[in-house]
């Protein structure tokens, strides 16, 4: 009989941090974080950044409720990480509004003047794809933690000394 | 100084052969590897030797050193490649015993290669957790030729895209790993609207990585620019230590790693980092990491590509972390 293994997640309400233990060394070094940490307590879809590497980011948001509406330049990804999010998507009528020269997202006023394109329903483990100059926003019912791969821009924040272990 | 203080090596007897390059001098016998170089010699218990060595090789020597030990190693400089005995080590390099040499990539692949193909024995799968595969001992016995030449999925902006990667299937020989069999494989919804259809991308990433047939060997799944996910499933001990000439990043998905942090010029230890799921941390690029992950679990390691970042390791000023608070 083959063995039986329990694959452990955690979750916005479920997660249990692990740490550095230095002999010789300062832990400030290891920049060391929790994705669900930062979005159990932080606003809702602010994007803080956990990882930064040059000026490409890995950043943290806390779903709940409905996002204002964003756009990039350049694709972003978007992963959920413990409960269900949608992403609704918008063709921009003219995309020449999203500055090619600014990397990063940028909130966008209002409802964005363009065609649905259609929503995509997400659950833990699901990855989507933000495909560049295309008006997005998320959606939860309760809070819940995404990932998103992209690059700094004006909007994303950095707290890291909030974030991190010391 | 007495020179040559490895045991005898008697191919005859096993079936192996012996490899050159430059001065090095490679051999095996039923347990062990055998390192020489003028300065000496270095021995490795055989199946960490191939675990380490089918990684330098599928991942054409990675980024920056690839220890195989404290003693032994390749450092990438792309391009070329250092083989170094005891140059990462204070002590080897206090007592003057320590020795490097650095060859062509092509060449030095070569003489890897035909090294993993006579030196690997049919059943040992060297990218395996050691539950999922046959052992290393013993005398010549056929061999596992289709591992070295085996690819990773690389995407070139999200697997699953048509025209991208593909996705990891049972139908396409991936079935769920035993580690994994309680992972949702459900997919995501996609509802677009009529002109959008095949516009609007996502894929269940913890099914994927649920997928994963090798231990330690990343492939990548989402490309911006030249940021990279690439995400691998891990079981048991990384069989090299990673030396990374830039900053990486780690992001546990699931279970746990504890990673050993040496000091990557002397091997002297610098610190033990815990990580459990969803608990992200840097790498600094002066230190080598190693992971044990006693139950096979997803990382996503996270690496930037940049032709940048190459020009700034050969001026010296690629950033040793990534930021300071
Ligand atoms: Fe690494």
């Amino acid at each position: 009989m083959s063995a039986e293994y329990k694959t452990v997640f955690a979750s916005i309400d479920d997660y249990r941090k692990g740490g550095v233990h230095c002999l010789n060394e300062d832990p400030k070094r290891y920049v060391f974080s929790n994705l669900y940490e930062v979005a159990a307590t932080n606003a809702p879809y602010d994007r803080i950044v956990v990882a930064k590497n040059l000026d490409y980011t890995i950043e943290a948001a806390r779903a709940e409720g409905t996002s204002d509406w964003m756009v990039c330049a350049h694709d972003e990804f978007v992963v959920a990480m413990d409960y269900d999010v949608e992403v609704h998507f918008v063709k921009l009528a003219d995309d020449s509004i999203v500055d090619e020269d600014k990397d990063g997202f940028v909130t966008l006023q209002g409802n964005p003047d363009g065609q649905k394109m259609g929503r995509i329903l997400m659950t833990r483990g699901h990855q989507a794809l933000l495909p560049e100059k295309t008006a997005y926003r998320f959606h939860s019912n309760k809070p819940a933690t995404l990932m998103l791969q992209s690059i700094l821009g004006e909007e994303t924040i950095e707290k890291w000394a909030d974030i991190c272990l010391k | 100084m007495n020179t040559n203080l490895k045991p005898t090596i008697d191919n005859t007897q096993t079936g192996y052969e012996s490899f050159k390059i430059g001065n090095f001098t490679f051999d095996r016998d039923e347990y062990f590897a055998y390192i020489s170089c003028p300065n000496g010699e270095h021995m490795m218990s055989i199946d960490a030797f191939l675990r380490a060595m089918m990684r330098d090789v599928a991942w054409g020597f990675f980024y920056g050193t690839v220890a195989f030990d404290d003693v032994f190693g390749t450092t990438n400089h792309y391009g070329n490649v250092d083989v170094f005995i005891g140059s990462q080590h204070a002590e080897w390099t206090k007592a003057e015993r320590d020795y490097l040499e650095n060859f062509k990539s092509d060449e030095l692949m070569d003489v890897f290669k035909a090294l993993l193909s006579d030196w690997t024995n049919e059943g040992f799968d060297p990218f395996a957790a050691p539950q999922e595969t046959g052992n290393a001992w013993g005398r010549n016995n056929g061999n596992e030729d289709k591992l070295i030449s085996r690819q990773r999925e690389v995407a070139k902006r999200m697997v699953g895209i048509p025209g991208d990667a593909p996705l990891r299937s049972d139908e396409n020989g991936y079935p769920v790993n035993r580690a994994f069999a309680d992972v949702d494989q459900s997919q995501p919804v996609i509802e677009a609207e009529p002109g959008f259809e095949g516009e609007l991308h996502a894929y269940n990433f913890f099914a994927f990585l649920s997928r994963s047939d090798v231990t330690w060997n990343p492939s990548i799944v989402s490309v911006v620019r030249q940021s990279l996910f690439c995400p691998t499933t891990e079981e048991y001990i990384l069989p090299i230590d990673h030396g990374n000439d830039r900053v990486e990043w780690f992001i546990q998905i699931s279970d746990e790693i504890v990673w050993d942090i040496k000091d990557g010029k002397t091997s002297a230890p610098l610190a033990t980092v815990t990580m459990r799921a969803g608990d992200v941390s840097a790498q600094p690029a002066d230190i080598r990491h190693q992971g044990q992950s006693p139950k096979r679990s997803m990382l996503l390691v996270w690496e930037n590509g940049s032709p940048e970042i190459m020009d700034m390791i050969k001026d010296g000023t690629v950033p040793i972390v990534p930021v300071t608070f």
